[in-house]
């Protein structure tokens, strides 16, 4: 057992794993914080992406000691404290984004790294950025449609309302 | 959009906001206190004879509580089938045993063979590798041509062969629909291959086995697509679990497409195995697992032929179809080729003649059941794909033909048995020709041509028995179940509602379309009312959500259980405002007096109901809750037309999507944005199919396509933006909503409509191709162009 | 996975000590070894994190070359060579996704030499240096077939000397589910001598593929290699094209090279 510690959604934790703990062990099972899912053992599904200093990570292929001292950010950090949803979330909620939410927590988490980076996508930038995260519900044209708008692009001449 | 968040209002998801937040509840996010893991040790061959497990060493591992075979569970049945499919000489299927843990041979990659229970997956995993396997490697049979052959190795030696039923539909009209084939003016004559395919939810399944031994009771947390079903199936037929001592839960659960319809071996090891050791048991699949552990999809070779007069006319329809099985009978895996399938072979057409034959087949490979669509799709494919044909052998415009064919009198009676309440194919084609903008194809091909890209256009139509179905009639067709729904609506005083439904939600937004319906029979608020499914403690027996059914069935039982409370709550109101129950209106949340000022509001009533001061007790009971079953007269029938234009680069074969347009009929709409949403996510997964996705078993039954890596799931940048209509509608005339089901629609639509597109592009570029097997890769569209 | 020590050294002298140990391998990024070990196919004791190793990481471009820390990630190589070399830059922006970008490295992608990978073409064709804790090694000499290197136990990557090409791009063909090359060509000229280093097609791996070079030598145009492709008897076939469809696609993707070359 190593101990590690790290900022998570702005709070210090710390914890004694084993050290082939994965980081999104770490926050599911130590921290019970069950937002990252794990859909894949390949690192291709990205429902586990996570912030780690700003940048987005697969928390399933990454160990939990690879991050001590990092700040980490999850989706359970996205809303406001008092519950507000933040401009992607509620894009998400406004365009449909999600259906059985399991992907859900990475796409957010994807989309705001992209937004990061560049603030108004393109559709195929859009599409091209989430090549690391898959939706089996909604054939993605609402994922895409949700980050269009989060980022203040007009979406309402994108077929199908 | 009504203002008032009813029927018609694209109201924003509730429950959305719990998956946002990371704060959804699935089956892994639960965690027993005291909980063990099991970890299962899988086949690594197709086909073997096991001469020994030794598991001495393992149980000395560390962690380990208790390790299980097959002889921990003599006395245990089987995973039942739930369906039985009658040959056409009169003979019931065979019906293989499917062991909890493997008995005394290995069938598929990923089989169970052991089960070790220990304080940490981790450890559990350890010792699994320690358990040594004594199996002598048989020969496997892979493919299903080779599984008929005279001589071929058996998957079930105690088995006549590995045929598991001939079936054919309707055996009657054999002789008539050869005969007039023999006659025809003209044949048109298709070969294909409906690949097998991996569902892929992309939640993992989980299942976690809780005893309380003070009360004798069992939990099982599951991801089920219906846990009522899984409460049955594993209680009275595997374990012997009376179901008042069996709770089954499914929580959030993350998609399912049929997959988790299934009653699984792993569901019964957890009940079974927390009884044993007397912990709980938890089981998490990894992503490998799930590829060689849920049933899987499709796998059917087919022969279709279609007889036509000069004109076009369909005059008789032959198909010959092989069906894979995989190595066991899968919950419901032979419906999907037979009632789901045959049914379904007359489309959206006149054909007098339909003669169906089906060889469902025993491999040794994974059992395949039900994916989204589930025997419908691959009825469309063959049909449209052989119309195509034959419209480009005919010289006939795709869209011409079939609309010389389509039915357009209502009821109809195919000559497959089924009957088509309602529908106006000419209308959804009219509005696809519109939509897609079909008469600007030239000038847009025009421009590929000028980027050296060779544009193509796939039409066809599609049409889908859903809502399943009719109890009588599905057990004359072999159903171990019926298919009926429950709902439970259940007024509180001050008004609010809670509805218990048998319908399970795992991303079709129930939550909040459900309600909608329910306001909009009383007139409130749509946040007044609570839907809470997915746990058998909590409703009515109730049998899932599959086959486009929730609303269709599952709303249709929660109409009438809420016209039982609505009229309980009109006595009560009439007796409050002392008039003649025929005389109360409720509109608005008000019970008013016809012709009076007189109103009572709907809280007033309902408070009435549990606070019974004022109240005609002699007449009524106190309280305001109804419970209702609803079975269905019969399916209901969406139908559509689809369009897409596609682009194939000639120098890699690759193909990309540029527009897809689907017009639906859905009938009746409640929630529009979350019918577009289904409507997409059916479009992506046959676009999928048609280009992406490929399951598939090399000649030693090993999995090539075994995760993300080999088996290509659909991303962001292989799929456009779609185009969606559902603006005509003939409501369903048998259920109380008009509603249809819209949940595989797009899955059954897409994939002749990517593959007629891509043909088109080929043979318009002077390509002598008249088809390809799905997926489309880049390889397979190059070589047929090589010729 | 199996059980595992992970040490964290702060200096390469320290992680060249750690990983004297047998039982020890070093992790780089860990995209492709986290997923092996998750699946049991690998087992290392000890590993050796590089990440946190100040000296390994970082993108120096000098007079006509480029010197790439081997812990830097691809996406930091995207953005830091983009203006130095364009095709560099885009090759390490199409590797994997976003994330894994943001975690993978040079070095492990270099000393894991996936016959899929996209770095080795660039390394290949470019004619970049392989520096290691020990010595300097000409890419014609560090790829020895799939999977392996001229790497000794126990010696690491620290960086990898690019010569800046005249003109260069990478044409990469997706694979369409795991999206590693089916078939990638980088294609570099610079002093009348062009390479071109192909992909995810060949059996051994990495290869030059001498035909086109000499072809381009004479003619640096999409022309001169049109109709031109290898041998097919070396070339991979699996699940997702013959070994016919991916000799087919080295010509097109060297001649699609070429013409981004070009501009």
């Amino acid at each position: 057992m190593t101990q590690v510690s790290m900022t998570v959604n702005g709070k210090p934790v710390s914890g004694d794993v084993p050290d082939n703990t994965l980081l999104v062990d770490f926050l599911r099972e130590t921290l019970e914080l069950t937002g990252t899912h794990v859909g894949c053992d390949t690192s291709q599904c990205g429902a586990c992406v996570v912030h780690v200093n700003g940048r987005a990570v697969k928390a399933c292929t990454m160990f939990a000691l690879e991050a001590e001292g990092a700040e980490v950010a999850t989706i359970e950090g996205e809303a406001a404290p008092d519950g507000t949803l933040s401009a992607i979330q509620q894009a998400f909620q406004d365009h449909h984004g999600l259906q059985c939410g399991f992907c859900t927590p990475g796409m957010v988490m994807s989309a705001k790294a992209l937004l990061a980076e560049n603030p108004k996508p393109t559709e195929a930038e859009i599409r091209e950025y989430l090549e690391g995260n898959i939706c089996r519900c909604t054939g993605y044209h609402n994922i895409v449609k949700a980050i269009m708008a989060a980022s203040g692009q007009d979406v309402s001449k994108i077929a199908a309302e | 959009m009504p203002a008032d968040g009813g029927i018609g209002a694209s109201t924003r998801r509730r429950e959305d906001v719990r998956f946002l937040t990371g704060q959804g509840n699935y089956t892994d996010d639960i965690n027993i206190h005291n909980q063990a893991h099991v970890f299962f040790l899988r086949s690594d061959m197709a086909h073997g004879k096991i001469n020994g497990i030794d598991t001495a060493a393992a149980e000395k591992m560390p962690g380990v509580i208790r390790i299980f075979t097959s002889k921990d569970f003599e006395g245990v049945g089987g995973i039942p089938c739930g369906w039985q499919v009658t040959d056409r000489f009169g003979e019931p299927m065979q019906e293989p045993k499917h062991p909890v843990l493997a008995e005394g041979f290995v069938r598929h990659v990923g089989e169970p063979i052991a089960a070790v229970v220990a304080e940490t997956l981790q450890q559990a995993r350890d010792a699994a590798e320690a358990i040594e396997l004594d199996i002598e490697e048989l020969p496997p049979v892979v493919d299903m041509a080779a599984a008929l052959e005279e001589g071929a190795p058996k998957v079930h030696e105690d088995l006549k062969s590995n045929l598991c039923f001939d079936w054919g539909f309707v055996e009657e009209n054999r002789e008539a629909v050869d005969e007039a084939i023999r006659n025809a003016p003209h044949v048109t004559t298709l070969e294909l291959r409906n690949q097998r395919l991996v569902a892929n939810p992309m939640e993992p399944r989980v299942a976690i086995g809780v005893y309380d031994r003070a009360g004798d009771e069992h939990t099982l947390y599951t991801t089920s697509q219906n846990p009522h079903v899984i409460r049955l199936l594993m209680g009275a037929f595997v374990l012997g679990i009376p179901e008042h001592k069996l709770r089954v839960v499914s929580p959030d659960v993350g998609g399912g497409f049929g997959t988790k319809i299934f009653h699984y071996q792993e569901e019964a090891f957890c009940t079974f195995a927390a009884k044993a050791v007397n912990r709980p048991v938890k089981w998490r699949s990894s992503r490998s697992e799930a590829f060689m552990s849920d049933a899987q999809g499709r796998d059917h070779v087919t022969k279709i032929e279609l007889a036509l007069d000069e004109e076009g006319k369909f005059l008789a329809i032959r198909t010959n179809t092989l069906a894979n099985m995989g190595a066991y009978l899968s919950t419901f895996a032979p419906s999907v080729p037979t009632w789901l399938h045959g049914t379904l072979m007359a489309g959206n057409y006149t054909t007098p003649l339909i003669y169906v034959n089906v060889k469902a087949v025993f491999t040794n490979t994974v059992p395949v059941d039900a994916y989204r669509g589930a025997g419908r799709p691959e009825a469309t494919f063959q049909l449209e794909r052989v119309i195509d044909k034959a419209a480009r052998e005919l010289g006939i415009d795709p869209i011409e033909i079939r609309r010389r064919n389509f039915i357009t009198e209502f009821p109809y009676e195919t000559p497959v048995a089924l009957t088509y309440d309602t529908g106006n194919y000419h209308a959804t084609m009219d509005k696809l020709e519109e939509l897609a903008d079909l008469k600007g194809f030239e000038a847009r091909a025009a421009e590929s041509k000028k980027r050296g890209k060779l544009r193509g256009l796939g039409v066809n139509c599609y049409i889908e028995a859903c809502g399943i179905a009719p109890s009588n009639l599905v057990g004359q067709l072999g159903a171990r179940a019926g298919l009926y729904e429950s709902a439970t609506v259940r007024v509180n005083a001050t008004g609010s509602i809670t509805v218990m439904t048998g319908s399970h939600s795992h991303g079709q937004g129930h939550e909040t379309a459900f309600p909608q319906v329910i306001a909009d029979m009383i007139g409130i608020d749509p946040e007044q009312v609570e839907i809470v499914h997915g746990d058998t403690a909590k409703g009515p027996m109730g049998m899932g959500t599959y086959g486009s059914r929730s609303l269709a069935v599952g709303g249709s039982a929660m109409v009438r259980a809420a016209e039982k409370v609505i009229n309980k709550a009109r006595k009560i109101a009439a007796h409050l405002m002392e008039a003649s129950e025929a005389d109360i209106e409720l509109k608005d949340g008000q019970f008013t007096v016809k012709g009076t000022d007189k109103s009572v509001a709907w809280g007033d009533v309902t408070l009435a109901a549990y606070v019974p001061h004022n109240y005609p007790l002699e007449d009524l009971e106190p309280g305001l809750e109804e419970t209702a079953f609803y079975d269905p007269s019969n399916f209901t029938y969406p139908a559509g037309a689809y369009a897409c234009e596609v682009e194939v680069d000639p120098e890699t074969g690759k193909v990309d999507v540029c527009s897809f347009h689907a017009v639906d009929d859905f009938g009746n709409i409640v929630n529009p944005m979350i019918v577009d949403g289904q409507v997409h996510g059916g479009l992506g997964q046959g676009i999928g199919q048609a280009l992406l996705e490929n399951c598939v078993y090399d000649d030693d039954g090993q999995l090539l396509s075994a995760s993300y890596m080999d088996y290509a799931m659909p991303r962001a940048d292989d799929l456009p933006f779609y185009t969606v209509d559902h603006s005509c509608q003939t409501p369903c005339t048998h259920n109380p909503l008009g509603v249809k089901g819209c949940g595989e629609a797009g899955a059954i639509g897409s994939p002749p409509t990517i593959v007629n597109a891509v043909v088109d592009a080929l043979q318009r570029a002077g390509h002598d191709v008249t088809h390809i097997d799905m997926p489309l890769t880049p390889a397979r569209v190059w070589a047929a162009m090589q010729g | 996975m199996y059980e595992v020590i992970i040490t964290r050294p702060r200096s390469l002298a320290e992680a060249i000590e750690a990983l004297g140990d047998d039982n020890a391998t070093p992790l780089a990024g860990g995209q492709t070894l986290i997923p092996t070990m998750k699946q049991r196919l690998a087992a290392p004791e000890v590993l050796v994190s590089l990440a946190g190793i100040e000296e390994l990481s970082g993108v120096t471009i000098g007079d006509g070359e480029i010197t790439i820390g081997a812990a830097t990630t691809h996406a930091d190589v995207a953005r830091e060579v983009a203006g130095a070399c364009p095709a560099l830059a885009a090759l390490a922006g199409g590797i994997g996704d976003p994330a894994v970008r943001n975690r993978g490295t040079i070095g492990g992608s270099l000393a894991n030499n996936d016959p899929a990978a996209d770095y080795p073409a660039a390394v290949l064709a470019c004619d970049a240096t392989i520096i290691t804790n020990d010595r300097e090694i000409r890419s014609d000499e560090f790829f020895d077939g799939m999977f392996g290197t001229a790497l000794f136990e126990g010696e690491i990557i620290t960086g990898v000397r690019f010569p800046i090409p005249e003109r260069a791009a990478y044409a990469k063909f997706d694979q369409p589910a795991s999206r590693f090359a089916l078939t990638g060509v980088f294609v570099a000229a610079g002093g009348g001598v062009v390479r071109v280093a192909v992909t995810g097609a060949g059996e051994d791996g990495v290869f030059r593929w001498d035909a086109a070079e000499q072809a381009l030598a004479k003619d640096f145009s999409p022309s001169a290699i049109e109709g031109l492709s290898p041998d097919p008897s070396g070339m991979i076939g699996d699940l997702h094209g013959t070994p016919e469809y991916r000799a087919h696609l080295v010509g097109v993707m060297t001649k699609r090279a070429v013409e981004a070359a070009l501009g």
